[in-house]
């Protein structure tokens, strides 16, 4: 297993100068991201925030490979990208699942596509799915699940390929306070077992910070950019609702908070000088 | 409500119905001028409910009737599987295929906007007069139902759905098999009542407009000799023959659409 912070290994994603841009109906370009760089080492837990609307969805599916960047490329594992990433695990902020098959199927496809036999799919599947807490409720569908239930199936459905990758997209935004909690524990749970890099985005600082090793900020669009890396020297591993009251984490906050606040005013057309004026 | 209650009113609105056409068909409501006595409706005009679950008693007693429902039966279900074959398979086509759906759609358009009952003489032209005529202006019908749902359930499918099957790993075949297909059959079963249905009326308006057998073509040779009360008869054998194949349509999508959602009720 990579160590995070042993440079000489090749990163498991790596954005060099990726910027996005789209073209407007009617002419003209929205610049949404500028060139900016990524590195999420392998065993890595990066979380990017930013403000609604950044742009910082978009990075992960250039990451992904769902949709190329106007320019820059991304690296995984040292290979450029062509394509979809095939080596990473995709947890979607909406309802992804297919809804006409029940949990076990959802997962088990997965691994029946790359040509794994059915009978060792599921037997895969009722392992992962007992281990997101979900072993009785395989044969219900998508309908018949709470949010919080569809999520576990989701994250099931992402593990039981072992993707070297995850990357994430505020899989938890959807969620209630409290089913973010026991998610956000689970998640850690299952990536202390066996360290994955992670890229995950979100807009939840508390989140970001109990959740990972790194912490990118993000500003607000457009010609978005990165403007803090913050590094979560947390010991772990960490128990999500204990690190909340350690005084690290507290100065932490404070610390990302006012990166990051002016950047959430600018996305609500606040000017900047009431800060200045309160200061 | 309950269900016994449900039961009760739904039998109550039938006998009210047919208390009502008895009564003011058979008890005249006075003297004409020309000296005869005055109905509401007429025996000759409406028959009377009795005379009517007479006949198609008879019809059944007889035997006489299962020819004609054998034929009308043949021509719906030939209609409907040929119609939502081609419908399923041009439906997928276009969906996958935008520069195909964008040449083709001003003709879709316009067939489908063509009212169907006039195809029927110039299929009795091409067809005969036999069951094909009846098949083809059938699939006429149930075909824009279920193509334009297949269409839409392959184009609708849900982007997220699509990009985490994807990520999954899933190529072109898999993804036709495990997202597209099932959106789409979800779409055609949620259509089947409306394109059975069509079936039925293609089979049925075909016989009327030209035929030697069917229960289309009852109604219209009773209709020639004024037999209001056979009229009748084949309109209520034609009603329970219809709510037969709907009946049994829904005992066939029932376990093919558990997977959607539905209202859940509370026990106690």
């Amino acid at each position: 297993m990579t160590h995070p912070i042993d440079g000489a290994a090749v990163p498991a994603v790596q954005l060099n100068g990726v910027s996005v841009a789209y073209g407007l109906t009617g002419g003209g370009r929205y610049e949404a991201v500028q060139p900016v760089d990524v590195q999420v080492a392998d065993g890595e837990f990066v979380a990017v925030l930013g403000p609604t609307g950044c742009g910082k969805s978009t990075l992960l599916n250039i990451a992904a490979g769902l949709m190329p960047p106007s320019s820059g490329e991304s690296l995984i594992f040292g290979q450029r990208l062509q394509g979809l990433n095939t080596q990473a695990g995709y947890l979607f902020q909406q309802d992804a699942l297919m809804p006409w098959k029940t949990a076990r199927d959802n997962v088990a496809i997965g691994l029946e596509v790359r040509g794994t036999g059915r009978r060792e799919a599921l037997a895969a599947t009722d392992r992962i799915l007992a281990r997101v807490g979900l072993a009785s409720f395989g044969d219900r569908y998508p309908h018949q699940l709470s949010g919080g239930q569809k999520k576990r199936v989701a994250l099931a459905q992402v593990l039981v390929r072992e993707p070297k990758i995850l990357l994430m997209d505020e899989p938890f935004g959807p969620l209630d306070a409290q089913t973010r909690l026991i998610m956000s524990e689970l998640l850690l749970d299952l990536w202390q077992a066996d360290r994955k890099a992670v890229m995950f985005v979100t807009h939840d600082l508390d989140e970001a910070i109990a959740l990972s090793d790194r912490v990118l900020v993000m500003s607000a669009g457009p010609r978005a950019s990165i403007i803090g890396d913050f590094p979560i020297p947390l010991a772990r591993p960490r128990d999500i609702a204990e690190v909340r009251s350690e005084p690290e984490f507290h100065r932490l906050h404070a610390a990302i908070w006012n990166t990051l606040r002016d950047e959430v005013r600018k996305t609500y057309g606040l000017s900047i000088s009431a800060k200045e004026a309160r200061a | 409500m309950s269900r016994a209650k449900l039961l009760f009113l739904q039998v109550m609105v039938a006998v009210v119905v047919l208390v009502f056409w008895h009564v003011f068909s058979t008890v005249p409501l006075g003297t004409g001028s020309d000296g005869k006595p005055y109905f509401l409706l007429p025996q000759f005009f409406f028959s009377t409910p009795l005379k009517v679950i007479e006949r198609v008693f008879l019809m059944f007693w007889e035997g006489t009737v299962y020819k004609h429902l054998m034929i009308t039966l043949t021509e719906a279900v030939l209609a409907f599987v040929i119609g939502a074959t081609a419908g399923v398979l041009i439906g997928f086509w276009f969906a996958r295929k935008p520069l195909v759906a964008a040449v083709f759609d001003p003709y879709v358009k316009m067939m489908n906007a063509l009212p169907r009952v006039v195809l029927a003489p110039i299929f009795a032209l091409w067809f005969g007069l036999g069951i094909w005529s009846k098949v083809w202006l059938g699939v006429t019908l149930v075909f824009f139902i279920v193509f334009f749902n297949v269409y839409q359930g392959v184009r609708e499918v849900s982007p997220v759905v699509l990009s985490n099957a994807r990520m999954l790993g899933m190529n072109e075949r898999q993804l036709l098999r495990h997202v597209y297909w099932p959106a789409a059959l979800s779409w055609v079963f949620s259509s089947l009542h409306t394109s059975v249905g069509f079936a039925v009326v293609g089979a049925v308006v075909g016989e009327y407009l030209g035929s030697s057998a069917g229960l289309g073509y009852l109604i219209h040779q009773a209709e020639g000799v004024f037999d209001v009360t056979g009229v009748f008869a084949g309109m209520v054998i034609l009603m329970i023959f219809v709510m037969v194949i709907d009946f049994c349509v829904t005992l066939i999508e029932k376990p093919l659409l558990v997977w959607r959602p539905t209202e859940t009720r509370t026990v106690q």
